[in-house]
């Protein structure tokens, strides 16, 4: 329950911190931090328009989408504390009801009969399956560890003392937040601030929605952050009491905002061709954590 | 002789121009370029005199600063053989001569509308049913994008043919942005109306366009401009050269998202703009130059102020330089992005940066100088590969040449002087007039009647060769890389379509 209510909290900074980050690094004053939240509200009051080409699929997706990110928060964990839900395998459950999601999402682009959106379907398509061994590997190997099959019950069970728990928790940390990237199309995958359609990916696909399914889409990517920002968080709190925790968790949140900001200030988008390639690194990133799990555990001979 | 040769900015009589059969010019002509990569055509075209049709073509060559002019007069409606099926830069000339007289060209590959002109010989041919290049197959995509530019810059309508990712064939369709220059300068009578015409033929070369509107007009009155009003001319251009290859930096930079690039150029070119401001009331220069006069005369004051200008702009733009020349990411994106070869530029003729960028000599500044260049012993800035990253590199090159001219001109500030009179046009005359703005060579021919009235007016842009160099570039790249592309060309729409 607790966590629900901080994921909700975060997600309403989250974006207007990274917007302020990269202004203050161009030299600019930048919008208030709550402007994201103000313009979904605008957007929430006003109707949506659909093009006489879609169908139904283009009208629910925008909601299945919203839904699916919820139902993904609920089994989120906040380190001993279970979230809504808890059960043995939740963490698959996780990827997948946000799977669901987007490929929702991708249907709808694809039912506005766009050549664009098509473009921007087939992109996301491809990024968050080549995503997908890494979220998996890394997960595995974090049961691998500790024995447990449940978000809350890997978390809890998490102690990070040695060093090669270090290691193991920055890896981690790191492939979360790239997987948030690609999941929520940001840098060096995606450009959120172009408007040359030929270069975007996930903006692309959400082109023809407008009102109130634009201001859903929105509020979705703006959770789906603050989710994998939880994530991270989890991999730190461990069984440290609540006193310390809820401030730990904003910092947290705080500091990936400040981070995704800094890299899309610093950094050019990668040529398209090479998003693969970096994607699937990240995959070998989680293999090492899998090699270090086995190290821990003492699996090598 | 078939030819006359004439150098840049001068005026000759219409009857000098030596009149010759359609076999002899095509021959000289295509003669001329073949095998001489030095040669390149400047302009070609046609005009109706009663109810034939004049065509003059133009090739200058960048040796001996030369420019040979040819003429050939044919009846209207009549078939003749392209010039493009030898050689590939008479291409878009030719389809503006069969647009404007309904010229049949035999072994022309691509004989599509230009422009849609208003009194175009064939008025069942509309922007609507323009004749795609189409594909027939399960496996590719066509995508299409605009006329609306993303971006709301100009119209134009780019129209890819994709297997998946990668671009296979890129077909540009203009002609959104016709608003019949040429014909209003014969229209309207006043000086100034077509000073001020010239100014917009198009809005990112205010100067370069204006500059050869007044050396044409010059040459035709016989006037011989003072030294002031050529330090002017030169400053204003190579200050718009800054202005403008710093703001494209900046938006090479926003499309490759590279934040920091796109802020900080950005910020750079405005204190440049805005000198021009102070020295001429408008950032852009309108108003600045002026046939026959020097409108705003630059001070010490002023010399004053743009030295500080330029003392502050450049350690920035170095230090701007260096961050994104080192930047891994955005090498990346630049390096082998949207090559053309030094023989594809030479077949379809592009010219300034367009040519520049694969090692082909094309500028207007060494090879047919004008006013100041002289003085420089300006040495024009080439890379060999053709990519997005050469074209950068020159761009980046150019603004340190530019503040370099710029600081060796103000050491010695010409005197104002006073307006000299000048005289009207001569009549039955014929001047052409070349002058490298930022994005190439721009050349104007003007002819002019019995009364000294302008009879036919012709304007190139650089944009009318280098259209063609954007849609090769961009073959077999990934159709992601396509905004890049176009942004390092950075070509004109409304220059394109007059």
């Amino acid at each position: 329950m607790l966590i629900f209510i901080l994921i909700l909290i975060a997600a309403i900074f989250f974006s207007g911190i990274i917007i302020r980050t990269k202004s203050i690094f161009s030299g600019r004053k930048g919008p208030g931090i709550l402007q994201p939240i103000k313009d979904v509200i605008r957007l929430f009051r006003k109707g949506s328009v659909y093009s006489q080409t879609t169908s139904f699929v283009f009208q629910i997706a925008p909601t299945v989408y919203f839904a699916s990110v919820i139902m993904a928060m609920l089994v989120v964990p906040f380190g001993q504390y279970k979230g809504f839900i808890s059960f043995n395998g939740d963490f698959i459950f996780f990827a997948y009801v946000l799977a669901l999601g987007k490929f929702f999402s991708i249907i709808s682009a694809m039912d506005t009969g766009s050549s664009f959106e098509g473009m921007g379907a087939s992109r996301e398509a491809l990024y968050s399956m080549l995503a997908e061994p890494a979220f998996f590997i890394l997960m595995g190997s974090l049961a691998l560890l500790t024995g447990h099959l449940s978000f809350q019950e890997i978390f809890a069970a998490l102690h990070i003392g040695s060093y090669i728990t270090y290691a193991l928790a920055i890896l981690a940390t790191f492939v979360i937040l790239m997987i948030a990237m690609i999941e929520n199309s940001r840098m060096p995958i995606d450009d959120p601030k172009t408007h040359l359609e030929l270069t975007m990916i996930h903006e692309v696909m959400i082109l023809d929605n407008s009102g109130f399914d634009l201001g859903l889409i929105l509020t979705t990517g703006y959770l789906k952050f603050a989710i994998y920002g939880a994530l991270i968080v989890n991999l730190f709190v461990g069984v440290i009491p609540y006193g310390y925790t809820i401030p730990m968790f904003f910092i947290i949140q705080f500091l990936v905002a400040i981070a995704i900001g800094t890299i899309e200030s610093f950094m050019a988008r990668f040529r398209m061709g090479h998003n693969a390639q970096f994607i699937f690194a990240l995959t070998s990133v989680s293999l090492l954590i899998f090699f270090g799990a086995l190290l821990i555990l003492g699996k090598f001979i | 002789m078939n030819y006359i040769s004439v150098s840049n900015n001068q005026r000759i009589d219409i009857q000098q121009i030596p009149e010759i059969t359609y076999d002899l010019f095509f021959e000289l002509n295509t003669g001329f370029i073949i095998s001489h990569p030095e040669r390149h055509c400047v302009n070609y075209y046609g005009f109706k005199i009663s109810d034939k049709i004049k065509l003059i073509c133009c090739i200058a060559d960048d040796n001996t600063h030369e420019i040979f002019i040819s003429s050939c007069i044919i009846g209207d409606s009549t078939t003749l053989i392209a010039f493009t099926s030898k050689l590939l830069c008479f291409e878009k000339f030719e389809r503006e001569i069969h647009e404007n007289f309904g010229i049949q060209y035999i072994a022309h590959p691509w004989l599509k509308p230009l422009r849609y002109p208003y009194n175009r010989f064939d008025k069942s041919k509309t922007i609507a049913n323009y004749p795609f290049y189409s594909i027939d197959s399960e496996e590719l995509h066509e995508v299409g994008v605009g006329p609306i530019h993303a971006g709301v810059i100009e119209p134009g309508h780019f129209r890819f043919i994709c297997n998946g990712e990668q671009i296979l064939h890129l077909e540009i369709q203009l002609g959104y942005q016709h608003r019949g220059i040429e014909q209003l300068f014969i229209e309207k009578k006043n000086l100034l109306q077509r000073t001020i015409l010239a100014e917009n033929i198009a809005g990112d070369t205010v100067v370069g366009h204006t500059t050869v509107f007044s050396h044409i007009w010059e040459s035709l009155c016989g006037f011989q401009s003072s030294r002031d009003i050529q330090f002017a001319r030169t400053l204003a251009l190579e200050m718009e050269r800054i202005a403008i290859h710093t703001g494209d930096l900046s938006a090479v930079c926003t499309d490759i998202a590279y934040q920091l690039g796109s802020s900080v150029f950005g910020r750079l070119r405005t204190p440049i703009i805005n000198f021009m401001q102070e020295w001429c009331g408008n950032r852009l220069s309108k108003g600045l130059i002026r046939p026959g006069k020097n409108q705003f005369t630059f001070t010490q004051n002023l010399a004053n102020r743009l030295n500080e200008v330029l003392n502050t702009f450049e350690p920035d733009f170095d230090e701007m330089c260096k961050q994104l020349f080192k930047l891994p990411s955005a090498l990346s994106r630049f390096e082998r992005t949207g090559v053309v070869s030094y023989d594809d530029v030479l077949s379809i003729g592009t010219v300034g940066l367009s040519a520049r960028m694969s090692n082909l000599n094309r500028d207007v500044r060494l090879s047919h100088p004008y006013s100041l260049y002289n003085e420089f012993n300006h040495e024009p800035i080439y890379k060999r590969h053709g990519d997005v990253y050469s074209r950068v590199q020159i761009r980046k090159l150019e603004v340190k040449q530019s503040i370099e001219y710029i600081r060796k001109l103000l050491v010695n500030i010409p005197d104002y002087e006073e307006k000299a009179y000048m005289n009207s046009p001569k009549p039955n005359s014929f001047a052409i007039s070349m002058v490298e703005g930022w994005r190439g060579e721009i050349c104007h021919c003007a002819i002019t009647d019995d009364n000294g009235d302008f009879l036919h007016y012709k304007v190139k842009d650089p944009s009318f060769h280098n259209w063609m160099a954007l849609a090769l570039s961009v073959r077999n790249n990934e159709i992601s890389d396509f905004p890049i592309c176009n942004k390092s060309f950075n070509l004109s729409y409304c220059g394109h379509d007059l």
